[in-house]
């Protein structure tokens, strides 16, 4: 039983669960910082509590801080919301010790999710399909020579200590294996004091497709996936949902694998299972698992019509799943767009100021997520994420042209944001099409701008 | 001689040495080249490199490491070069 509910969050996150506390009924409590005692989400909030100065790590990140703050505040639940310490084992583990409702999964099932070795190794255990690649180190030529013909070519020689890009080079056939072989043994041990090698195989052209679940701890179920492709320096801008590259077969087949690995674990609480789709092959390869909610999750609310923070909340009360997966369906297409305080033409630099001027697209099928109000200074100290539009309509081009006219109608005074670049990219042909990689946007936007389909660039030639 | 205050070209947290084991960038009292960093400031979880504009000896700085910081705020005084 849940009767006060903190959240340890900020920005439109925190709102977005406040609003699904008070919906339940709970007494909602957001624990902020300094900088951030005039959100909206402290405004809508029962209650609100300062848990430090403006600096992430002195309060949003002090887990002494917030355990402090509930305690003063009685709170008998904590919910994380997503960043900040919501994928922290110690500070789930410390909620539970205190005595307090962790709205997310056991601190065990955080760490073992979160480290990524452990994860490949749980989905190979659960049946589910993980990106080709050497069980072990590779030992010498011969030993990667017969590894490779197993996980195929193009392969990717990673250090096994490297991370983030580091250490990784590319084999087009056997004769690259054996000449890159020895030099990336070489640069490994040079660059991270070990020289062990893993091969794995490279999928130029793949698509980042997520599925969304919801566990009790015994049963989990899936409410589809999003297609996430379309991405800046791994940081994704526009999600939809579903996938325009998943026919119903493949739909099936990925996510009763991510039930799998769910029930696998005895996961509880809300969680997405992110893999690589190589829409070439068909072929999807299980990454990693994010055990909170994710920003995106709007997109899924919208076509299958169920609250995912309500129901996380309930779950961690311990209410059991209410209902069966067939009840579950998805109906039409849903965008979310993300509206960042950053200025495209700027390398996406931060833009910072106060909002003197706020009109929302309002209308059918328009969600807004977002904290903004007139005369809200934006504080420097967080994440561009100031807005989340996100629109619904039968189709997946209605859709599309929904998303025009709700930018359309957006309008904000104060600082730049990324929207004008939205309402380039939903007109791109390829994006009209569905036809894009991870590594689509990146390209696009090192495009003139100019190359780009513009619906305002009326051609006057009679 | 001339001295220039140096100030922050927009908001953020300043920070003077390229990460928390590390020793920072200038010492009071040491001489600058123009374009050698002298600090960071973190705007919305972006680091973004803070260069001296002149040459000279950075006499003092007048913001702590880790301080928050609003445009215009005075970082420090640089004695510049003739």
């Amino acid at each position: 039983m849940i009767r006060r509910l903190l959240i340890v969050n900020r920005g439109e996150i925190a709102l977005r669960i406040v609003r699904a506390a008070r919906e339940l009924g709970l007494v909602s409590i957001v624990a902020h910082s300094e900088a951030d005692a005039d959100t909206l989400a402290v405004q809508h909030a029962d209650e609100a509590v300062c848990i430090g100065p403006a600096q992430a790590s002195k309060s949003y990140l002090n887990i002494p801080a917030v355990l402090e703050a509930a305690r003063s505040c009685q709170a008998d639940a904590v919910h994380p919301g997503y960043g900040f310490l919501s994928e922290s084992a110690d500070f789930a583990r410390a909620v539970k010790e205190a005595g307090l409702i962790f709205i997310g999964p056991d601190a065990e099932i955080i760490a073992r999710m979160g480290d990524k070795a452990m994860a490949r190794q749980t989905a190979i255990a659960a049946g589910v399909p993980v990106v080709p690649g050497s069980p072990h180190a590779v030992e010498g030529l011969e030993d990667a020579l017969a590894v490779a013909e197993e996980v195929g070519y193009p392969l990717l020689i990673k250090a096994a200590a490297g991370g983030g890009g580091r250490g990784i080079r590319v084999a087009e056939d056997s004769d690259m294996l054996a000449k890159q072989l020895p030099q990336a043994q070489a640069e490994a041990q040079a660059a991270f004091g070990d020289g062990r090698v893993y091969l794995e195989r490279f999928i130029a052209r793949a698509r980042h497709i997520e599925v969304q679940i919801l566990a009790d701890g015994q049963r989990a179920l899936h409410f589809f996936e999003r297609e996430c492709s379309l991405q800046r320096r791994r940081q994704k801008v526009l999600e939809e949902a579903p996938s325009p590259a998943v026919d119903s077969a493949t739909r099936k087949r990925l996510c009763d694998s991510a039930v799998a690995l769910a029930e696998h674990v005895g996961y509880l609480g809300a969680g997405t299972l992110e893999y690589l789709f190589d829409d070439t092959t068909g072929e999807f390869f299980f990454i990693e698992m994010n055990t909170r909610i994710q920003v995106e999750h709007p997109v899924t609310e919208m076509i299958t019509g169920f609250d995912l923070v309500r129901a996380m909340i309930q779950i961690a009360a311990g209410e059991p799943l209410g209902i069966a997966q067939d009840e579950i369906t998805m109906k039409g297409w849903a965008i979310e767009m993300r509206i960042n305080a950053e200025d495209p033409d700027r390398d996406f630099f931060p833009s910072l100021g106060t909002v003197e001027k706020l009109v929302w697209p309002t209308g059918p099928g328009v969600r807004i997520d977002s904290g903004l109000y007139e005369g809200y200074k934006m504080p420097p100290f967080y994440d561009s994420l100031v807005a989340k539009l996100i629109v619904w309509d039968d189709t997946r081009e209605r859709a599309l042209t929904r998303a025009g006219r709700a930018l359309d109608e957006f309008h904000l005074q104060g600082f730049t944001t990324t929207a004008d670049l939205h309402r380039r990219l939903i007109e791109d042909p390829a994006v009209k099409a569905g036809a894009f990689d991870t590594a689509f946007l990146e390209r696009w936007l090192s495009e003139p701008a100019s190359n780009h389909a513009n619906k305002k660039e009326v051609i006057h030639e009679q | 001689m001339t001295t220039q205050q140096i100030q922050a070209p927009f908001p953020g947290v300043f920070y003077r040495t390229p990460s928390p084991d590390e020793p920072v960038y200038v010492e009071e009292g040491q001489a600058v080249q123009a374009g050698d960093v002298i600090g960071l400031i973190e705007v919305m979880k972006q680091f973004v490199e803070l260069k001296a504009e002149a040459s000279g000896t950075l006499v003092s700085f007048s913001a702590d490491n880790e301080s928050v910081l609003e445009a215009g705020d005075v970082i420090g005084t640089l004695e510049v070069n003739e």
